[in-house]
C-alpha cells in the first residue's frame, strides 16, 4: 500500500518557486489500476517520481507499505525502489551495450544473484513477452514494441508490488502501444499494482480507476468502466 | 554486485566507445612505455660502467699517491710544505709482502710514439711487471707476456695490444718484430688478445713494457699507480689496512695514500646509475599522472554521455557505492589494459636499442616495470573518483529525463 499524506513538492526555478504538488492525499492499494492524467505541468510526473521514490517530498509524509519513507537516506531508497517498485519509461531507457537478455537481468546483477539463477529468470520473462528469438539482440537490433518489452521485463524481474509507466505507448505506434497495454495489464490481472501517468484518454480510460491532476493538486478522483 | 559482473559491465562500457577507450590506451601505454625504456637505458649504462670495473677483478686493491681526503693536501697541505710523496719500486715490493695480498705490480702510464719501419702511432705506454697479466684477466693472443724479473731491471721488451699490434704489423705477425718507443728500441715478445675496455682503459691500443723501462722513458723515479690483489675476498679490508701500515711506515709515519678497493668503486657507480634510473623513471612517471588527468577528463564526459544510464540504474536499486564502484573499476580496467600493453611496447623498444647498441645490455629494472604499472593504475583511480562520485550523486530524476 502508498499512502500520500499532506505531500508538497516545491521547485525552485530561477527566483520563482513552483509548486509541482501541492497537499496531495492519495492511497493506492495492493493490486490496484490507476491512471495519472493531466495537462503538461500538472504535476502528474512528479507524482510519479514520488511514489516510485526517485523524488523526494518537500513536506508530507509518504508511507510505503506501511513503513515511513519520507525522509530515507538515498541507499535506503534505493533498496526500497529495488524490492517494490518496477519503472517503465517512455524512452525505454535501455541499456544501449546489453543484450535484452543482460538488460533484463540487470537489476538481479545489482541485486548480487548467482548468475545461473538470474539468467533462467530473465530468459522465462523474455519468453512469456514472446521474445525467446531476441535474447542476444542489443536494443539497436529491436523495434519499439520490442524494447518496451524488454523494458516491462526488467521492471517485474524483481517480482516488484508496484509498476510505475510514464507514459509507456508515447513513443509507439498504436499497435505495439495497445500489446503493451494488454501486456501490463495482464500483469496487473496477476496481482501487481499498476500506475500509469498518460495525457492519452484512450489509455487512462482502460484503468479502474482514474486520477486527475491540475496545478499539483488533485482535481479528481474516479473509479469505474475501464478493463 | 559480484566482482566479475562489475568487471564485466566495465569492460562492456569501454567496448561500447572504441575510439575513446583505444586513445587513453594509448595515453596511458605511452607512459608506461616510457617509465621502462628510459629505465632500461639507465639500467644498461649501470650494467655496462660496473661491468667495466668488475672485469678489473673484485679482489683488487689500487693504491694512489697522496691523501684523496680534505685536511691531508690541497691548500692546506700546500700551505704547511706537505706535498704528497711519491710511491716508488720500493714501495711496491713492501706491499707485497703482506700475507693477505696475492700479489702486486707498479704501474707507470704515458703517451708515445711507437713506430715500426714505416708505420707510426701515438699511444698510451704502460710499464709494468708479469703479474699484471693475472691481476687484469687479460689473455695473450700470440707470444708471451713480460717475464718475472727485477723490478728495476729494464729490459728492451714490449708487448702489444692487439689493435696496435695490428695497425703497425699487419699482415706478418708481430711477434719477434723490432719495435721503436719514442728514441728507445725494443723487441715484440708478445701480442694481447683481444680485450675491449677494461676499467675504461681501451688495453687493445697500448704498448705494455717493463716497469724500469718506462721510468727511464718518461724520466721519472716513481709509480702512478700500484695494483694489488687480495689473497681472497674476505681478506680484501685487512688488504686494504695492511697497505696503509706499510705506506705510513715508509713514509715516515704519514698516511699519504689513497686505497680504492674494487668493490667500493663498483658500489658507487652503482649507486650513481641507480639514481639516475630512478630520476629518469621519475621524469617518465609525470606523463603517467598527465594520462591520469586525461582519464579525469574523458570520464567527466563519460559521465554527462551517460547520464540517462545512470540515473535508470539508481532506478532499478543501484547504491552510491556500486555507481562509484562501475565508475571507478572503469577507470582501472581501462588503466590497467594501457599499463600492459606499455609494457610491451616498452619491452619492444628495450629489443630495438639492444639491437642498434648491442654493447650496451639493456633491461627494464623489475621494479621499474612494476612501479609503472602501480602509478598507472594508482593515478587512473585517482583520477576516476571524482567523475565515479559526480555520476553517483546524480539525481535520478534529472538523469531520467535525459535521453
Amino acid at each position: 500500500m502508498m499512502e500520500l499524506r499532506d505531500i508538497c513538492r516545491e521547485y525552485k526555478v530561477g527566483t520563482e518557486l513552483v509548486r509541482a504538488l501541492d497537499h496531495v492525499d492519495l492511497t493506492i492499494k495492493a493490486g490496484e489500476y490507476v491512471s495519472i492524467m493531466g495537462p503538461s505541468g500538472s504535476g502528474k510526473s512528479t507524482l510519479l517520481n514520488m511514489l516510485g521514490l526517485l523524488d523526494r517530498p518537500t513536506a508530507g509524509t509518504y508511507r510505503l507499505e506501511g513503513e515511513d519513507v519520507s525522509s530515507l537516506d538515498d541507499d535506503a531508497l534505493a533498496r526500497h525502489r529495488q524490492q517494490q517498485i518496477g519503472f517503465i519509461f517512455q524512452f525505454f531507457h535501455l541499456v544501449p551495450r546489453l543484450t535484452a537478455l543482460e538488460n533484463v537481468e540487470l537489476p538481479l546483477v545489482l541485486a548480487g544473484a548467482a548468475p545461473k539463477a538470474r539468467r533462467e529468470r530473465a530468459v522465462s520473462i523474455l519468453e512469456s513477452m514472446g521474445l525467446k528469438t531476441r535474447l542476444d539482440h542489443r536494443p539497436d537490433q529491436l523495434s519499439g514494441g520490442e524494447r518496451q518489452r524488454v523494458a516491462i521485463g526488467r521492471a517485474i524481474v524483481m517480482r516488484p508490488r508496484f509498476l510505475l509507466a510514464d507514459e509507456p505507448t508515447g513513443n509507439l505506434d498504436s499497435r505495439s502501444g495497445s500489446e503493451i497495454m494488454q501486456i501490463i495489464e495482464q500483469l496487473n490481472r496477476d496481482g501487481i499494482a499498476l500506475l500509469i501517468v498518460t495525457h492519452d484518454p484512450m489509455i487512462g480510460g482502460r484503468a479502474r480507476r482514474h486520477l486527475t491532476l491540475r496545478d499539483g493538486k488533485i482535481v479528481s478522483d474516479r473509479s469505474g468502466e475501464g478493463a | 554486485m559480484r566482482a566479475l559482473d562489475v568487471t564485466r559491465l566495465s569492460l562492456q562500457a569501454l567496448q561500447r566507445y572504441p575510439m575513446r577507450t583505444s586513445m587513453l590506451l594509448l595515453a596511458i601505454s605511452i607512459g608506461v612505455a616510457a617509465v621502462v625504456t628510459l629505465t632500461a637505458v639507465g639500467e644498461g649504462a649501470r650494467r655496462y660502467v660496473t661491468g667495466q670495473f668488475a672485469s678489473l677483478g673484485t679482489h683488487m686493491i689500487i693504491v694512489l699517491p697522496g691523501r684523496a681526503e680534505t685536511g691531508g693536501s690541497g691548500i692546506q697541505g700546500l700551505l704547511v710544505g706537505e706535498t704528497a710523496r711519491e710511491l716508488t719500486l720500493e714501495d711496491t715490493l713492501a706491499v707485497g709482502r703482506s700475507p693477505r695480498i696475492k700479489q702486486v705490480t707498479p704501474i707507470v702510464v704515458g703517451a708515445g710514439t711507437v713506430s715500426a719501419g714505416s708505420r707510426e702511432r701515438d699511444i698510451s705506454v704502460i710499464g709494468t711487471s708479469a703479474h699484471m697479466l693475472a691481476i687484469q684477466h687479460w689473455t695473450m693472443g700470440s707470444g708471451q707476456f713480460l717475464p718475472p724479473a727485477e723490478l728495476d731491471l729494464a729490459q728492451p721488451i714490449c708487448v702489444l695490444g692487439n689493435t696496435v699490434a695490428r695497425e703497425l704489423f699487419a699482415p706478418a705477425p708481430a711477434v719477434g718484430q723490432p719495435l721503436r718507443i719514442g728514441a728507445a728500441r725494443c723487441r715484440v715478445i708478445g701480442v694481447l688478445a683481444q680485450q675491449g675496455l677494461s676499467g675504461g682503459f681501451n688495453v687493445d691500443e697500448t704498448v705494455i713494457v717493463p716497469i724500469a723501462s718506462a721510468q727511464q722513458l718518461f724520466n721519472t723515479s716513481g709509480v702512478f699507480r700500484i695494483l694489488a690483489e687480495a689473497s681472497e675476498a674476505d681478506a680484501v679490508q685487512a688488504a686494504k689496512r695492511d697497505i696503509v701500515a706499510t705506506i705510513k711506515a715508509r713514509h715516515a709515519g704519514e698516511e699519504d695514500v689513497t686505497v680504492i678497493t674494487q668493490d667500493a668503486l663498483v658500489a658507487t657507480f652503482d649507486t650513481i646509475f641507480e639514481m639516475i634510473t630512478a630520476g629518469l623513471a621519475a621524469i617518465a612517471a609525470i606523463s603517467l599522472v598527465v594520462a591520469g588527468v586525461l582519464i579525469m577528463n574523458v570520464m567527466l564526459v563519460a559521465v554527462s554521455q551517460r547520464t540517462a544510464e545512470i540515473g535508470l540504474l539508481k532506478a532499478i536499486g543501484a547504491r552510491q557505492r556500486q555507481i562509484i564502484g562501475l565508475f571507478l573499476t572503469e577507470a582501472a580496467c581501462l588503466s590497467l589494459l594501457g599499463a600492459l600493453v606499455g609494457l610491451a611496447i616498452g619491452g619492444l623498444g628495450t629489443w630495438a636499442l639492444k639491437l642498434a647498441f648491442p654493447v650496451l645490455d639493456f633491461a627494464a629494472p623489475p621494479w621499474a616495470a612494476a612501479a609503472a604499472v602501480g602509478v598507472a593504475v594508482a593515478s587512473g583511480l585517482l583520477f576516476g573518483i571524482l567523475p565515479a562520485r559526480r555520476a553517483a550523486a546524480l539525481d535520478p530524476v534529472n538523469a531520467l529525463s535525459q535521453r
